[in-house]
């Protein structure tokens, strides 16, 4: 690991933006579970570390409205096991659940599994090329072992899956990012903070220099989608493993037709998948397999699949059409 | 460098050429001057070679910095200076002795360094050591009372919970952590009602969440059968 400098930020974001934007090649730490990985590896190697954890932004508020306001710093277990969450947005405390380990989501934060980096082997290999580590180098993972890569929202110059899946459940119930930065404060969708790779996969988020994710609110939680939800992770293990693919549905009923709709996919796609389309296809319909079937089709009707991982595209419209099916019949566990 | 009885430098192997292990200290010696000259002197760039018997290109990284850092270890308080760089685990083996937590990936992946930090666990092995001041930290040799074992250590040992041992004291930190949080009303990916006030725990609830600790030996179902003994149900 390369060597860095240290420094713990006080309370305030004010005073570890100051801290960081002081120093060459600074980066935020809290949970670290990500960062740490990374720089064992030299993929990550910066030269000033911001202990960012005494910042007061570790508090689960409910705010005016009905909706709720998640301090970044709040850990993955907290936020999971929160009463309200697990009550009223069952879908997101499922799927952070779904994610990682025991340990691993006792450190994590909320800030830090939006900020988390993709799995692709290729990433990781720092002797290879990669165009996210070393932009221009090439992305091995289109020609070579690709069973964990996207099948939409891939570009030619990159191919990573992102592998949150706390993500996928904010996607789905419209979370909004807010930021503290050097210029002040500002309020970003979740789905429009991740951004596809392009031709810049090195541009992960839309994150400015020194910006820092203070917080994440969620809309007031919607009635149905306590009752009609699903979080359903289809992964090589039971426990403790990414998701191939993962869908999250959330819906409202009235009288056996489909209100509304949302639904967002992980492992498919560089980012949060929400799938707008498919929603739209979704409401007013009956909740039959052959509405699921078309809202399946239609999420995949752009996907590219690669040598290992076309198998993804079949499995992906499988995983909707059973997520969508347990949402509006009894909800919770697939 | 071998000793003899006397304190001085043994002779080297019979024939009088060095062994292979000498060589590598020696090696080590030199290469460790090297980099103590390159710190002292200021025309020294780094990666440029100095000097260099083995005409070997030598990176030479400025000294580091250890930074102090009081640990609460066990209801002790102990001051360590580490590098940065060291992590969590490495600091309660290298620095403090205490080896019973275990280094098995060093990437969070297999359990074996799982402390509770604060009543929770985590993998000291992905964290550094400077962020842990103040922070109340319990590992596998504070879970015994004195000489008695911990409940979890004692149904372990009855329950064939472990074959090599190494995940040991990972799984059995876990475990303890793991039956607190389940008695706090904490869910899992497999509690079918999320909104329940207490799960019931049952097998795939452990196996659910003990799936952060990995046994190669596969001692799994001595480790559940363990744990359930403890938790009483």
């Amino acid at each position: 690991m390369k060597l860095f400098t240290y420094a713990k930020a006080g309370t305030t974001a004010e005073s570890a933006i100051q801290e960081a934007a002081q120093k060459q090649g600074a980066h935020y730490i809290a949970g670290g579970t990500n960062l740490i990985d990374l720089m064992k590896d030299d993929v990550m190697t910066p030269d000033h570390l911001v202990d960012i954890t005494a910042l007061s932004c570790s508090q689960i508020e409910k705010i005016a409205g009905g909706g709720v306001k998640i301090g970044a710093l709040v850990s993955n277990s907290d936020l999971a096991n929160d009463p309200y969450i697990r009550s009223h947005y069952p879908v997101l405390s499922r799927a952070l659940l779904s994610g990682a380990s025991a340990q691993l989501r006792n450190m994590a934060t909320v800030g830090g599994n939006l900020m988390q980096r993709t799995r692709c082997s290729y990433f990781y290999d720092v002797a290879g090329d990669c165009n996210k580590r070393k932009p221009g180098s090439g992305c091995p993972a289109i020609e070579g072992y690709n069973r964990m890569h996207s099948i939409l929202g891939a570009s030619g110059k990159c191919i990573t899956a992102h592998p949150s899946d706390m993500c996928v459940a904010l996607a789905a119930l419209d979370a909004t990012v807010h930021l503290a930065g050097p210029n002040g404060e500002r309020k970003v969708k979740l789905v429009d903070f991740h951004k596809l790779p392009g031709n810049t996969p090195e541009i992960e988020t839309v994150l400015n220099p020194h910006e820092l994710i203070v917080s994440v609110e969620l809309p007031a939680p919607v009635n149905g989608h306590s009752k009609n939800w699903c979080y359903l992770k289809v992964r090589d293990r039971a426990s403790y493993a990414f998701a191939l693919v993962s869908a999250a549905a959330c819906l409202e009923m009235e009288g056996g037709k489909i209100k509304s709709a949302r639904l967002a996919l992980g492992g498919v796609a560089p980012k949060p998948w929400r799938a707008v389309e498919a929603e739209k296809l979704l409401v007013g319909k009956n909740a039959d397999e052959k509405t699921f079937k078309a809202a399946a089709e239609a999420v995949m009707k752009t996907a590219k699949g690669y040598e290992h991982n076309k198998f993804k595209i079949e499995l992906g419209k499988r995983t909707i059409v059973r997520a969508l099916k347990v949402a509006a019949s009894t909800g919770g566990m697939s | 460098m071998k000793k003899g009885k006397d304190g001085n430098p043994a002779p080297s192997g019979s024939d009088g050429a060095q062994t292979r292990r000498e060589f590598i200290a020696t090696a080590a010696v030199v290469g460790a001057g090297l980099a103590l000259t390159g710190g002292l002197t200021e025309h020294a760039e780094a990666g440029e070679v100095i000097n260099d018997p083995m005409a070997v290109k030598v990176q030479v990284p400025s000294p580091p910095s250890s930074i102090a850092v009081e640990l609460n270890v066990n209801d002790k308080l102990e001051m360590v200076k580490v590098d940065p760089r060291t992590s969590l685990l490495d600091a309660l083996r290298e620095y403090m002795g205490l080896t019973g937590s275990k280094k098995g990936c060093d990437h969070g992946q297999c359990g074996a360094c799982t402390v509770i930090v604060d009543g929770k666990r985590i993998n000291s092995c992905l964290t550094f050591a400077v962020m842990y001041q103040g922070k109340k930290i319990t590992t596998i040799e504070g879970l015994t009372d004195g000489e008695a074992l911990h409940p979890m250590q004692a149904a372990f040992v009855k329950y064939d919970g472990f074959q090599c041992g190494y995940c040991t004291p990972g799984q059995i930190c876990s475990a303890v952590a793991m039956l607190n949080e389940a008695k706090a009303g904490c869910v899992s990916a497999v509690t079918p009602d999320l909104a329940c006030a207490k799960a019931q725990l049952t097998d795939a609830e452990i196996r659910e969440r003990m799936s952060g600790n990995l046994c190669r030996c596969g001692a799994y179902p001595g480790i559940v059968e363990a744990i359930k003994s403890v938790a009483g149900v």
